[in-house]
């Protein structure tokens, strides 16, 4: 099945074509906002790591910048850097170029401040537009789409329609080739006998029984229950009562297929089909971690409603509540509900789903694009040094 | 009459109300036994026992054990935060 994209020279395919202005660190944030804000329709990435990181952590940032740098929606990349933090901006540079796309350093320290970094910023980032703006969408295939999994703000309708009915799309995407990302680790518990067997070989299964063996006893060592946080209060509301519930639930979003291969957070991943990756069920982080290991869009589930987006990735937000689906309709794009009330079926709803999912690839914008909703967060597994 | 809640799987002892229901308001869902009623007002997305479940049982939705009953729990009673308890995650007890 074919949609129009913008085929990368590496034989990515994006589905958006945005000039991204990167800031390699915090301290790199205000200057890489004002340099987008400058040429409207620029993409900007800030975060509040990048310095003072030790080991996996640190690399775990790094991995991450290189991957949001890389990601097949971006045409182009200005990465920011201030000039004496632990990320190398360098290498987000390199890869992006050895990617065959255009990509520039500002260093703050070089330019001499803020002003001349954000001038000397805004004079790239405009030649960037005007190379990348004649790029024109091509034929490309659905298997060349990763498609990110994600549900925030859950309540008992995420389960009961909404998830299944991304879990039917899964399905559907994965049977044409294509690669779909499940995420959010603390959300396998008490699920994880049900991946584990789904896994393509034994090492996937051991693999998937680790991830969340490590994150419940990471939990477990703070000597608290975790219900509160996982679910959160809001989850509790919306009726779910343990991890289990909630688990079974975001379960349903993977559909029915095998599992094909575990990444760590950020991670480009090899495989085709269903993915897990190891992340945080912070839906932020998570979604942020997908589109570094190169998701190009997201859909996204919500019970009790959020109006978070991606500064890269169109983000397709899908209610099973009623309530919601009507109260805060400026920030759904698919309505579910009637598969809660049992007054649609999975498959229609679902086929429903596939279409808008194909129109958004193909260009049209999601509620959290044409709100400019841009929301990121990396996930630490260190303390800050 | 319209139905109120699903029971996602036939060995599940709870079910989900798919609208607010008010007290004494019978359960009407695919594979849920007519006659069961509602103890209490229950908002949309929440539980309800279906069968008697008691101290320390599994309580069951989706065909899995989403966690333990820490009190008797009558036939259309709310199943909650208040009346089960997980069984992961449970640093406070280590």
């Amino acid at each position: 099945m074919k949609f129009l994209g913008y085929i990368r020279p590496d034989g990515s395919v994006g589905v958006r074509n945005h000039v991204l202005v990167l800031s390699s660190v915090v301290c790199a944030n205000h200057i890489s906002q004002k340099i987008a804000d400058a040429l409207p329709g620029t993409a900007v990435f800030c975060h509040s790591s990048g310095c003072g990181q030790l080991g996996a952590d640190k690399e775990q940032t790094q991995r991450t910048l290189d991957g949001i740098a890389m990601n097949p929606n971006i045409a182009a990349v200005l990465v920011v850097s201030l000039g004496c933090e632990g990320s190398s901006a360098e290498r987000m540079v390199e890869k992006m170029q050895a990617s065959g796309r255009p990509a520039a350093l500002v260093r703050i320290q070089e330019c001499g401040g803020t002003t001349a970094a954000v001038n000397a910023g805004i004079d790239i980032v405009r030649k960037m537009h005007e190379k990348c703006m004649r790029q024109d969408r091509e034929e490309a295939d659905i298997s060349d789409l990763s498609v990110s999994l994600e549900c925030g703000g859950s309540d008992a309708t995420s389960g009961i329609s909404a998830n299944p009915l991304v879990g039917w799309v899964s399905d559907r995407l994965i049977s044409l080739g294509a690669r779909v990302i499940l995420s959010e680790t603390p959300e396998m518990i008490g699920a994880e006998h049900i991946l584990s067997a789904r896994a393509a070989t034994p090492e996937v299964g051991k693999r998937v029984i680790k991830i969340v063996k490590d994150v419940e006893e990471s939990a477990n060592s703070m000597h608290v229950d975790l219900r509160g946080t996982q679910p959160t209060p809001g989850n509790i509301e919306g009726g779910l009562s343990t991890i289990e519930e909630k688990s079974m639930g975001c379960l349903a979003k993977a559909g029915t297929s095998k599992v094909a291969e575990v990444v760590r957070y950020g991670e480009i991943p090899s495989s085709k089909g269903l993915v897990i990756m190891d992340t945080p069920g912070f839906d932020v982080e998570s979604v942020t971690g997908m589109v570094a290991g190169g998701s190009q869009v997201v859909l996204f589930t919500t019970g009790r409603g959020t109006p978070v987006g991606s500064p890269l990735a169109p983000v397709i937000k899908i209610t099973g509540n009623p309530n919601v689906a009507s109260w805060m309709k400026e920030n759904i794009d698919f309505d579910a509900s009637p598969v809660t009330l049992g007054d649609e079926s999975l498959e229609r709803a679902g086929e429903r789903l596939f279409q808008k999912l194909i129109s958004v690839v193909a260009g049209e914008q999601t509620a959290s694009e044409i709100l400019g909703h841009s929301e990121t967060g990396i996930t630490r597994i260190g303390p800050s040094l | 009459m319209k139905m109120n809640c699903i029971r996602v799987n036939i060995n599940d002892n709870v079910v989900t109300v798919i609208r607010d229901v008010t007290a004494d308001e019978a359960l009407v869902g695919k594979g849920v036994s007519a006659g069961i009623k509602t103890t209490s007002g229950l908002q949309m997305g929440h539980k309800a026992a279906v069968e008697e479940i008691r101290p320390g049982e599994k309580v069951i939705k989706y065909g899995e054990v989403i966690g333990y009953a820490s009190q008797i729990i009558k036939p259309g009673e709310h199943v909650h935060v208040h009346n089960i308890v997980s069984g992961r995650g449970r640093g406070d007890l280590k």
